[in-house]
């Protein structure tokens, strides 16, 4: 069995508000092997934007060891952290794009911060704005585009820096369902194409349904079930898994049948 | 109405127009100054704050605590006090120049403040974002904070130049010159109402034309990002 290209070991992060204490990951132990799309699903508070935000170093982890590749993240000096926080690409809900800026702005923006020569970063800007078909959109503000649009630009901008993990952050929760569907194909053509390593978090269980190979289910800070998603929905033994299910599968139906529609 | 006809009549705008100019120069000059040292105040509490790129309670609260200090006393406080000031760097405590480091004092505090209100609208999520993607905390003030709050921030500057405006006037009753002194010494004291009007009129005329220009510069700030 190959090293995994992401190893969580133990990891604890608790965050504290006067003298109260908030645990929020309570020993997390997790494997994301290269060229994955891996989920982590839960529901809200579960702990999942904490997790992936220590992975980017947003946060810093109360114990345990995150390793991303040949990354020891949380033994790095300041220099080393700045490369590494380059090497990792997010996506957001919100996208946060920065509306000051145009498309093209926005997606050179990383590599403006890195002194990339102008010319390079035209070239890097443009390859990126036609993977993810944006192209005759280029001089709009933001403001002009729609959702889906908008996070292709943020996808576009994820991907600028050649990173080699894209972390998605609710990205599609935010889009009507046919523009989730075209930002989900979007990132397994790029998964695909350049093998980029996946991890996705989402409280929405098509989401992962459609496009993770593997996952991991959060629930109050603890991995509860993991493994591939086709074994874990037909055959769920978490508590929120079961959830996820039977919301997922009853919620329309109940709902019609209480107006005497059923269906 | 014969006083309000006298108001833009030839000898009266003899008296005010020159009063015009140091009202100019009083506010172009303290308004060059509060924004550079008022735009440093600002950010400088904005970054220190707890939620900032480099969170010092201490200094924060510090300078917090002079900024509202400052912000607190009445203007004409303000200008007594800084006479001695204005005497130590340009050798006098009368006339248009040396009230200008009074104009400024004022005026700092409230415009750091307002800076420091602009910049905390920026969402959290893009500042999270461009340090996600390792952007230095000078990159993240100048190429994310300030732009993005910038129809905010000129607004509030042309807040600060009224505020200026009106300070100038009340400078003026201490031997400042300008429109101010003008409406105190033949206005009020010799009970000139057609200079009073004259020179009222002419600061409601300076104020709306600051108001405007900063309100439609703003506005097309906004229009060409889309945004309203």
């Amino acid at each position: 069995m190959s090293v995994p290209f992401i190893e969580f070991k133990n990891v604890i992060k608790t965050f504290r508000q006067q003298d109260k204490e908030f645990p929020v990951l309570k020993g997390i132990d997790l494997s994301i092997e290269e060229g994955d799309i891996f989920g982590i699903i839960g529901f809200s508070g579960a702990g999942k934007s904490t997790l992936i935000r220590c992975v980017n170093r947003l946060e810093k982890i109360d114990g345990g060891s995150i390793r991303v590749g040949n990354y020891d993240i949380e033994n790095l000096s300041p220099p080393e952290l700045n490369l590494y926080k380059q090497k990792i690409g997010i996506i957001f809900q919100q996208f946060n794009l920065l509306d000051s800026r145009t498309v093209f702005k926005n997606v050179s923006f990383p590599l403006e911060i890195v002194n990339k020569s102008k010319k390079e970063i035209k070239e890097r800007v443009l390859e990126l704005l036609e993977l993810v078909d944006i192209v005759d959109k280029k001089d709009f503000y933001p403001g002009q585009l729609s959702g889906g649009q908008k996070q292709r630009v943020g996808i576009a901008r994820a991907l600028v820096n050649n990173p080699f993990v894209l972390l998605s952050d609710e990205a599609t929760s935010a889009l009507d369902p046919v523009s989730s569907l075209a930002v989900l194909d979007l990132l397994k053509n790029i998964n695909k194409k350049l093998g980029l390593t996946i991890v996705l978090i989402t409280h929405e269980l098509d989401v992962v349904k459609y496009a993770c190979n593997n996952v991991a289910i959060l629930e109050e800070g603890k991995i509860v079930e993991k493994g591939k998603v086709r074994d874990i929905f037909l055959n769920p033994k978490s508590k929120t898994a079961n959830l996820f299910i039977n919301i997922n599968e009853n919620f329309l139906r109940n709902d019609w049948a209480d107006k005497g529609e059923g269906i | 109405m014969e006083t309000f006809i006298l108001a833009f009549s030839k000898p009266v705008w003899e008296i005010v127009a020159p009063s015009i100019l140091d009202t100019l120069y009083m506010t172009a000059t303290a308004t060059l100054i509060t924004a550079v040292f008022g735009l440093i105040c600002g950010l400088l509490l904005v970054v220190t704050d707890k939620d900032g790129l480099r969170p010092c309670r201490a200094f924060n609260a510090f300078f917090g605590g002079i900024t509202n200090a400052v912000l607190s006393l009445p203007s004409m406080i303000v200008i007594i006090l800084t006479l001695p000031i204005s005497k130590l760097i340009i050798g006098i405590t009368y006339g248009p120049k040396a009230c200008i480091i009074a104009l400024s004092v004022t005026c700092i505090p409230m415009f750091a403040r307002l800076i420091e209100t602009s910049l905390l609208e920026v969402s959290k999520g893009k500042i999270e974002a461009v340090k996600a993607m390792g952007a230095k905390d000078m990159d993240i003030i100048l190429k994310v904070m300030v732009p993005e709050a910038l129809p905010s921030l000129i607004r509030n500057f042309s807040v600060t130049i009224i505020a200026l405006i009106s300070v100038t006037a009340i400078a003026g009753s201490f031997g400042a010159g300008g429109l101010g002194d003008i409406a105190v010494r033949y206005g009020y004291q010799r009970f000139r109402s057609d200079i009073l009007i004259a020179a009222v009129s002419t600061l409601l005329v300076l104020v709306e034309f600051i108001q405007i220009t900063g309100a439609v510069w703003s506005k097309r700030i906004l229009k060409k990002r889309h945004l309203i």
